[in-house]
């Protein structure tokens, strides 16, 4: 009598294993599919910041000494794109610097904004630097949450990652340049 | 861009979160964005066009207090749907933590999801009791806002990770001339409470406390009270000198609230406590009115510390009796505070607020993968599916 019973209860934990695993594996696929969407976005505003940054550079609205310093910088983060990611964040984190020496001063930014051009450029300049802000928050929060899950035992037995690669946070400077805040939401 | 709006408490109802989520609708569809909103409806006859029912609302106790929200197999069914048809760019659903439309709506789709976090807890039951369950869900979201410092401590402290801190807006142009309200003396001096009679937060105690010394100096006074609670009651307990002096409105519409903001000299703020944001400041400026409130760090905030707006000492009657007086009796101050007030609203106009969104929103869309529905795994979806 107690053979079925206990056939039965083995069968059904190990249905209840199978069914925890699967839910977990496709947890992982879900976040790791998101890192891969955040990366993207990350990568695409970057690429964006450094071209706006490069066209306020070339544009004239900055003194010669901080268009060339934003030229420089801006050219760096551009041909680092397909180095090593570290490297690149460097970079990046060497526009960012240029950027805030650049604009520290908020009427340097209200003299800039006096040509229509510079209006726009500075315009597209905070909103491109507020996007890359927001998209590596998210996308740490991201690789926060996976890198989190991956630690649980039961994905490090099972090996429920595959052969993804753990993630790796973003870390650069993103600050906004001073001169650019308004002080009115995220700028 | 086609955005889906999720709001998890009954549209009928009013609440904070119900007009966020409106006001967000509108000024996105102002932006010229394709917005559809699913919420619980009591009427769905009612609804404007650009709001879906997701089904009947039935009330529930929640995060210590009554909340009317939807949930079961046939919501799910309707949430699948939306989705489905909606064929959104972004999916952007509100207290994603509240047990009803937004959960579902979160585990039934996939893809560029955004969530707002409005309310603040110590705790918060679903997460403790319903973990797993939730933490699922919450993965799913691409871009977390909170729209106070205390929302985004409490998603910090529940969930783990950071969210962008976006404040709620309000949307100054309805607060445009409308009329005055019947009930104000137009030829009187008056001041204005709004808010819960019998809630001893908004601090009409602190009012009351106050009101002899006022109506001592200011004899005409009008003092309206506009709330919902028990009139008498709250008016037996007064100071008989000064019973003649209030008027009770009851509970007003939205629309009588501005025209109460409009009609009267003074909008006083008594509250001690509870006010995370201090929304009510905000509109009391939108319309117009002189603003005196009490030194609450969040209305500090938002009146800068005295340059928008009168303060006095929280739970301090005798200095809210002399702030009040000196402010009812000089208009020049008062239209002074008025104008500041006004400036001070634009950065809290949904017009700018709705930027950030709509950068959020670009953040987690760039791949320009629309919103799909989510089957894998998930067998009660597979059954409401179909």
């Amino acid at each position: 009598m107690t053979w079925p019973w206990l056939l039965a209860g083995g069968i059904l934990v190990l249905a209840l294993i199978g069914l925890y695993l699967s839910s977990t594996a496709g947890r992982l696929d879900r976040l790791h599919r998101r890192i891969d969407t955040s990366r993207l976005s990350l990568d695409s505003h970057l690429l964006r910041r450094s071209s706006v940054a490069l066209e306020v550079a070339a544009s004239g609205v900055l003194d010669p000494a901080s268009s060339l310093l934003v030229v420089d910088a801006a050219h760096a983060a551009r041909t680092a794109v397909d180095g090593p990611a570290q490297e690149r964040a460097m970079t990046e984190s060497v526009l960012t610097a240029a950027l805030g020496a650049a604009l520290a001063d908020p009427a340097d930014v209200l003299q800039a904004r006096t040509s229509p051009v510079g209006d726009v450029l500075m315009d597209e300049l905070a909103a491109a630097c507020i996007r890359v802000e927001l998209s590596r928050r998210f996308h740490n929060d991201a690789v926060r949450a996976c890198r989190q899950l991956r630690r649980q035992r039961s994905v490090r037995w099972f090996r429920l990652a595959g052969h993804t690669p753990l993630p790796s946070t973003w870390e650069m400077d993103d600050t906004l340049p001073s001169g650019l805040r308004t002080g009115q939401g995220l700028a | 861009m086609r955005i889906g709006l999720v709001c998890p408490y009954a549209w009928d109802v009013p609440g904070g979160v119900r007009s966020h989520v409106s006001d967000l609708a509108l000024t996105l569809q102002e932006r010229g964005h394709q917005v559809s909103v699913l919420a619980p409806a009591e009427d769905p006859g009612d609804l404007p066009a650009w709001v879906v029912d997701g089904g009947r609302p039935v009330s529930v106790p929640y995060n210590g207090s009554v909340a009317k929200v939807t949930f079961g197999l046939k919501t799910t069914r309707r949430v699948r749907t939306w989705i489905r048809d909606g064929e959104f760019d972004v999916l952007h659903v509100h207290e994603p933590v509240a047990p009803g439309l937004s959960l579902i709506a979160l585990w039934a789709a996939d893809g560029p999801l955004v969530g707002t976090w409005h309310s603040s807890t110590a705790r918060s039951r679903i997460l403790s009791a319903g973990y797993y369950v939730a933490q699922t869900a919450m993965e799913k979201l691409s871009g977390r806002i909170a729209v106070s410092e205390d929302a985004r401590r409490t998603l910090v402290a529940h969930v783990g990770g950071d969210a962008v801190l976006i404040p709620n807006g309000v949307r100054v142009a309805d607060y445009a001339p409308c009329g005055r309200l019947p009930g104000v003396d137009p030829d009187r001096p008056s001041l204005l409470f709004l808010g819960r009679i019998d809630e001893p937060r908004k601090g009409l105690d602190v009012l009351a406390g106050a009101l002899a010394s006022i109506t001592a100096a200011v004899p005409d006074l009008q003092v309206i009270i506009a709330g919902p609670g028990d009139a008498q009651e709250r008016l037996d307990r007064m100071d008989p000198s000064i019973r003649g002096h209030v008027t009770f409105l009851g509970r007003l519409s939205d629309q009588d609230k501005v025209r109460a903001l409009r009609s009267v000299d003074l909008y006083v703020a008594p509250h001690t406590g509870g006010e995370s944001f201090g929304i009510v400041l905000i509109e009391a400026m939108a319309a117009g009115t002189p603003v005196l409130a009490s030194d609450l760090p969040a209305f500090r905030r938002v009146l800068l510390d005295g340059a928008a707006g009168g303060m006095f000492a929280n739970e301090d009657a005798a200095d809210l009796s002399r702030e009040a007086i000196s402010l009812l009796t000089d208009p020049a101050e008062r239209a002074r505070l008025a104008s500041a007030g006004t400036e001070r609203v634009q950065a809290f106009d949904w017009a700018s607020v709705v930027e950030d969104v709509l950068a959020v929103y670009e953040a987690v869309t760039v791949t320009g993968e629309p919103v799909t529905e989510d089957l894998r795994g998930q067998i009660v979806g597979r059954l409401a599916g179909r």
